[in-house]
């Protein structure tokens, strides 16, 4: 009778009455059936909890509350103002940035000049993605020990090779200005994943347009500016999308390197995360931490609507009406 | 959820209904080649190679590191002058070098073995139940199914941290729950259950890549297997899974990887080092042996158990090394 109902085009029933109808359907019940597990897990491990992190960045909620000894009280948007007036979030916020700033371009530029690189190898690129990529699988808290040793002021290769080569490392791990970039290096050596990313990318640009180039007298760098970089830059952006908010999430490497009990928990190394970390399950100030939560939200989304608005003028999507 | 999530991501993914298409596949339209004129050539190699070593050095150094006694660790010489066998559990009287399966309360073996477990555990999970979902979305047309899979992309945009605590609190509520009624098994906060029970529910960034791959399926497959008298799930699990194999495997892979990762929730939820996971087990051995946090500078057995960390890692990454490359390549295509 649906079927009937659909086909009739003049009247017909209302969009809604349809829509409705839809809902009489047995496939939709099996779909419905099937998702069932995932709509679960948005309610009572996203969705839900959202709600609660809202609710909870306007009250106390602590230690006290967890254990039932004192009533949750609403205190209003006084956690909010104390993220303003708080020190330490001005400060962890900025090498939160400083560290994305830094990283973002970093990890992409040096990518892409493997991936170029690896575009000439030959029938050698093979086994060169393979070592440049192995990195990309190393654990975090690998990187964060390796990170310590590595870059040791006195006894780390780092600055042994820096000395082979007539330069005085500086002491990367204890020196506040150096912390985030030895990092960001660690970040550099584990560019692999991004490194595939632009590779397919760019194999998947066609030749034709070079050799049209080529034909015009075109010199290298204008073919690069005018076909390879257009031409992948969709999937530049999407690294660059990722590794933003990857950025801005900073946790593992950085706290296994400085914090916990063998760190030697500098302000330089104090990222957003690790400090909501802290607040949540150190000293269990949930309410505070739920309003830093939302405070990283605000700025995960603002900063990736601003790079999508941006994106607009600089990406192009091959077969898109323009 | 956000409107910026609903409104953007669509366009993102548009075009991109292709089954995973692979490297090699795209190779063969254009092959890359060397440069014919020999001191380019030359140039490239030693740039190649040179960046091989610079990329392999520090897991040499690791690996060199993890078998020095105490005291070498850090002479950086490429292979050790004494070597020691850092992991042995046997007692050797002092002042041998500090066993990394013979530490006083340091269960490595454990830890090892709950991140292995745990891994399968929640990579089986979450494989079997993001394809069903993935099914869903790109068979079945039903109504809100935009809407959903809207939200659905929306999520993969959301930063963990504005759900971790309520998630905590939660499993905390569980665990006084399960406390009070003894029939009940203990689950909740301190125990293992908050590291994999999550992965049942599927994950967005699976069912996203999966679906991509099952509309890639003919559907007239499916009509086959319905004529057939097949039942919807008897044909998902006949059809479509064999089929997207390939896309199974990648997310299993890569949530194994992600298990393996992770420290934060595991830090979050355990408090007994005999269920710590491997990632927050070398965490700690790292700040017990690391000199500054008041340890004696048994650097061998930090590097020991960071190779160990390391190594389960390699030996995936050797044996499934075409479907990490494809998995990660196929990312890109969203963009």
């Amino acid at each position: 009778m649906t079927s009937v109902a659909v086909n009739k085009v003049a009247p017909g029933p209302s969009r809604a009455r349809r829509w409705l109808s839809g809902f009489r359907e047995r496939e939709t019940w099996v779909a419905y059936l099937f998702i069932f597990p995932w709509i679960f897990g948005l309610v009572v491990l996203t969705v839900g909890p959202m709600l609660f992190s809202l609710y909870y960045s306007f009250t106390n909620y602590g230690l006290q509350q967890i254990a039932g000894i004192e009533p949750t009280k609403g205190v209003g948007f006084k956690n909010y103002n104390a993220l303003l007036d708080d020190p330490k979030i001005t400060s962890s916020l900025k090498n939160t940035f400083t560290y994305t700033v830094m990283m973002v371009p970093g990890k992409i530029v040096f990518a892409l000049l493997l991936a170029m690189l690896l575009m000439r190898a030959g029938r050698a690129a093979g086994a060169f993605r393979t070592i440049f990529y192995v990195p990309h699988i190393t654990p975090p808290v690998a990187i964060g020990v390796m990170l310590i040793f590595l870059f040791n002021g006195q006894v780390g290769i780092v600055n042994r090779g820096l000395g082979l080569i007539g330069i005085q490392g500086p002491y990367w791990t204890t020196d506040p200005h150096w912390i985030k970039v030895s990092i960001v290096l660690m970040d550099i050596w584990a560019c692999g994943g991004t490194m595939v990313i632009l590779l397919a990318a760019l194999y998947g640009v066609p030749q034709h347009l070079y050799e049209a180039a080529a034909m015009d007298g075109a010199p290298a760098w204008r073919r690069f500016k005018d076909i390879t970089l257009p031409m992948i830059s969709p999937a530049l952006f999407f690294c660059f999308i990722i590794l933003t908010l990857a950025g801005l999430q900073q946790f593992t490497q950085a706290y296994t390197a400085f914090y916990g009990a063998g760190g030697t928990q500098p302000e330089a190394a104090l990222f957003y995360s690790i400090y909501l970390f802290r607040q949540a399950f150190e000293f269990f100030n949930m309410g505070f931490a739920s309003a830093m939560a939302w405070l990283l939200f605000a700025i995960s989304m603002v900063v990736t609507l601003v790079n999508i608005g941006v994106s607009r003028r600089f990406v192009f999507y091959q077969g898109s009406a323009r | 959820m956000t409107r910026g999530g609903q409104e953007t991501l669509p366009t993102v993914t548009a075009g991109a209904a292709q089954p995973l298409p692979t490297v090699t596949e795209a190779r063969r339209r254009w092959r890359p080649r060397l440069p014919s004129s020999w001191p380019r050539k030359l140039v490239i190699v030693l740039l190649l190679v040179g960046l091989s070593i610079l990329f392999l050095y520090p897991f040499e150094w690791l690996a060199a590191a993890a078998f020095k006694p105490r005291g070498e660790t850090f002479d950086n010489t490429f292979l050790p002058h004494n070597w020691t066998w850092n992991f042995s559990g046997k007692y050797v009287p002092s002042p041998a070098p500090q066993k990394l399966f013979a530490i006083p309360d340091a269960a490595v073996g454990h830890w090892m073995w709950n991140s292995v477990w745990i891994s399968c555990l929640g990579a089986a999970l979450t494989t079997f139940t993001s394809a069903m979902v993935a099914f869903a979305f790109a068979y079945f047309r039903f109504p809100l199914r935009n809407f959903f899979f809207g939200v659905l992309l929306a999520t993969m945009m959301l930063p963990g941290e504005v759900t971790m605590i309520p998630v905590y609190l939660l499993w905390n509520e569980v665990g006084k729950f399960t406390m009070d009624h003894s029939v009940l098994p203990h689950i909740g906060t301190n125990t293992q259950y908050p590291l994999w029970v999550p992965n049942a529910f599927g994950s967005a960034f699976y069912i996203f890549l999966q679906r991509q791959f099952f509309m890639g399926i003919p559907r007239d497959y499916f009509e086959a297997a319905r004529m057939d008298g097949d039942s919807y799930f008897s044909m998902f699990r006949r059809i479509a899974l064999p089929l997207a194999k390939p896309a199974l495997i990648v997310t299993f892979i890569f949530e194994i990887q992600a298990k393996w990762f992770d420290l934060l929730t595991p830090l979050i939820y355990l408090r007994d080092q005999t269920l710590f996971t491997a990632p927050l087990g070398m965490k700690i051995l790292f700040d017990r042996f690391n000199n500054v946090g008041g340890g004696e500078g048994d650097f061998q057995v930090i590097m020991a158990g960071t190779l160990l960390l390391v190594l389960p890692m390699v030996i995936l990454f050797g044996a499934f090394q075409k479907y990490f490359i494809r998995g990660i390549a196929v990312q890109g295509r969203k963009g």
